[in-house]
């Protein structure tokens, strides 16, 4: 034990600790947990920056493009109106209906989705044989192009061109409101369902098989134990389902676009946003629009996420 | 023995229901495809004549391929750079404490929920401004940004399952964090990344939005972009045929994706999300 080399040795540490975070417990700790901060917050700045650059900072340009007249047929004539364009949004019958379009899809497909996605859980959770062959199929209509499908149904129900329109009396649906919507209804529930049945797969799958096999030697029938047992114990799976595809459904634009391209009073919201700034070419009241919807969707999330409590897609995972 | 059978029988009809159901429409824009443009109205389902014609037709026309190689080229530069970025947050998401975390979480969650829409008038104006309009990295950006909240979750869910004891051996024996990320941790999440990239990759290759937003010729416009401004490949032909190959063309991937990465998407897409 040289005392004196040790006190020249030992007057840097103070200024360099990290060296020597091996003799002092405490400050080893502290220490990493900083580098522990310091590169968890690092780790994340890619992400962050692109998340916020993409979507954080266009939505709040779009609050700010939506405060002023700004059609960019006429850029000379930019000027700050206030809320004059939520106004002449709000006001529109054709905002209203492509609202109304939009809640119609989206309840219709989600709920059909959901007695079917369910079904189809069932299916690929207890099928005896060939599980892997369901998977996979059911597989394709989600990952299916969108638009490639939709051309499908698109050509099927043209009336002289299509298998389903001669099915049904070379009939021509896309030409009227209810039997497009139908139409548009089908073909998203068509391609959707398999994702909402893999969502529910997984909630099915936490469900404890005793408790089935308890309530089956107690007599329970079929349906007494699918809605006793098995649907509280997949409440969260729902409702994860249920928010992942109700925001969505409430998005569609792709098979709208293509099989009536909004015609015949059948156009959402986002086909409403998109027409505004392609065709009218007006930023402004465009950029309305595009803040409207999302309060509607942001509006729907924290309802579901307020339902859920701590059970937040996630939570589990910040924890 | 008779209830065996009658059980499989069940569940044989009950398989093949869900086939059939996926098939019809799949098969109906094959058989489209292979029609020749004179039996294009004729409703019925198969073709009596097949040809190549319509695939002849887009393989050799620019408005399809350039728009197929624009897919593919953004749909991987996109998942390369989404999966990275996802890795990293996702490792200090699911190892390290640090302020902001649950913040990211909500953050990544309100953007899987986000109707792209409201995106679509500020990001043309911006892209317009920044000359990105048009280009590969006026789409991959944002699609970067759309795919990194599904790569988040995955892979958080996915770094949560390896065992903690392995990375402290390696701190113990001198790594630092971050080689102990990149040497330890990187190698066994490597099936995580790769099932995040199929699922990256098939949202790009799917998303429709921008591409039609953010593109006004075939120098970006991705391939279902291209398919909705089809004409033909001659003035002369409808192009219900082109369009029917082209939707096949496209599809072929993803057919291949799912039948051989089944069990990874299947995975992926219910280890993230459905944690709840």
């Amino acid at each position: 034990m040289t005392t004196s080399t040790e006190t020249v040795a030992v007057a840097a540490p103070p200024q360099a600790p990290a060296k020597h975070r091996h003799r002092h417990k405490k400050p080893q700790l502290s220490d990493g947990a900083r580098a522990e901060r310091r590169l968890g917050l690092l780790l994340c700045a890619p992400a962050v920056i692109v998340m916020i650059g993409v979507a954080a900072y266009p939505i709040c340009y779009a609050v700010y493009l939506s405060l002023q007249k700004y059609n960019l047929a006429l850029p000379s004539q930019v000027k700050f109106v206030g809320l004059s364009n939520y106004g002449a949004v709000l006001s529109s019958p054709y905002w209203w209906q492509a609202l109304k379009v939009t809640v119609i899809i989206t309840v219709f497909s989600v709920a059909l989705e959901l007695v079917l996605g369910m079904a189809l859980a069932e299916l690929m959770f207890r099928t005896r044989f060939s599980r892997g062959l369901i998977r996979t199929v059911a597989l394709i209509p989600y990952g299916i192009v969108t638009v490639a499908a939709a051309y499908g149904w698109l050509y099927a129900w043209t009336p002289n061109e299509g298998y389903l329109s001669a099915l049904f009396n070379n009939s021509a649906p896309l030409t009227s409101t209810v039997p497009s919507l139908a139409i548009i209804i089908l073909a998203e529930v068509w391609k959707t369902t398999p994702f909402m049945a893999l969502l529910l797969l997984s909630g099915l799958a936490q469900v404890p098989q005793n408790l089935e096999k308890a309530a089956m030697m107690d007599g329970a029938t079929v349906w007494q134990r699918f809605t006793r047992i098995t649907l509280p114990l997949m409440k969260p799976a729902i409702l994860v389902a249920l928010l992942f595809r109700g925001a969505d459904a409430f998005r569609i634009f792709d098979n709208i676009f293509v099989l009536t391209g909004g015609g015949h009073n059948t156009y959402s919201v986002s086909i409403l946003g998109y027409d505004n700034l392609f065709s009218a070419l007006n930023l402004g009241i465009g950029s309305a629009i595009s803040v409207l919807i999302f309060i509607c969707v942001a509006i729907m999330a924290a309802a579901f996420i307020w339902g859920f409590g701590a059970k937040a897609p996630g939570s589990d995972l910040a924890k | 023995m008779d209830i065996a059978i009658k059980q499989k029988l069940g569940w044989g009809t009950a398989n093949t229901v869900a086939v059939v159901i996926v098939a019809i429409p799949l098969l109906w824009i094959v058989s489209l495809s292979f029609k020749t443009p004179g039996a294009i109205t004729d409703p019925s389902f198969w073709p009596a004549h097949w040809t190549w014609g319509n695939y002849s037709g887009i393989l050799t026309s620019s408005t399809f391929v350039r728009p197929l190689l624009n897919s593919i080229g953004i749909g991987l530069i996109a998942t390369l750079v989404a999966v990275v970025f996802a890795s990293m947050a996702a490792y200090a998401v699911a190892r390290l404490a640090f302020p902001g975390k649950r913040l990211l979480v909500a953050g990544a969650l309100l953007i899987s929920l986000f109707p792209q829409i409201s995106l679509v008038t500020p990001l043309y104006s911006i892209e317009r401004a920044l000359r990105l309009f048009n280009t590969w990295p006026g789409l991959i950006i944002p699609y970067i940004a759309f795919g990194l909240p599904m790569a988040v979750y995955i892979l958080a869910a996915f770094f949560q399952q390896i065992p903690w004891q392995l990375e402290k051996a390696a701190k113990i024996d001198g790594a630092t964090p971050w080689q102990a990320f990149t040497q330890v941790i990187a190698p066994l999440a490597a099936p995580g990344m790769f099932t995040s990239a199929i699922l990256v990759f098939m949202f790009c290759w799917n998303e429709f939005l921008f591409a039609i937003s953010l593109t006004s010729t075939t120098s970006a416009r991705t391939a279902p972009a291209a398919l909705a401004f089809f004409s033909g490949s001659s003035q002369f032909t409808t192009p219900t045929g082109p369009i029917a190959a082209a939707a096949v063309v496209i599809t072929i991937p993803i057919i291949i994706f799912v039948s051989v990465f089944q069990r990874r998407i299947v995975s992926g897409l219910t280890s993230g999300a459905v944690k709840g």
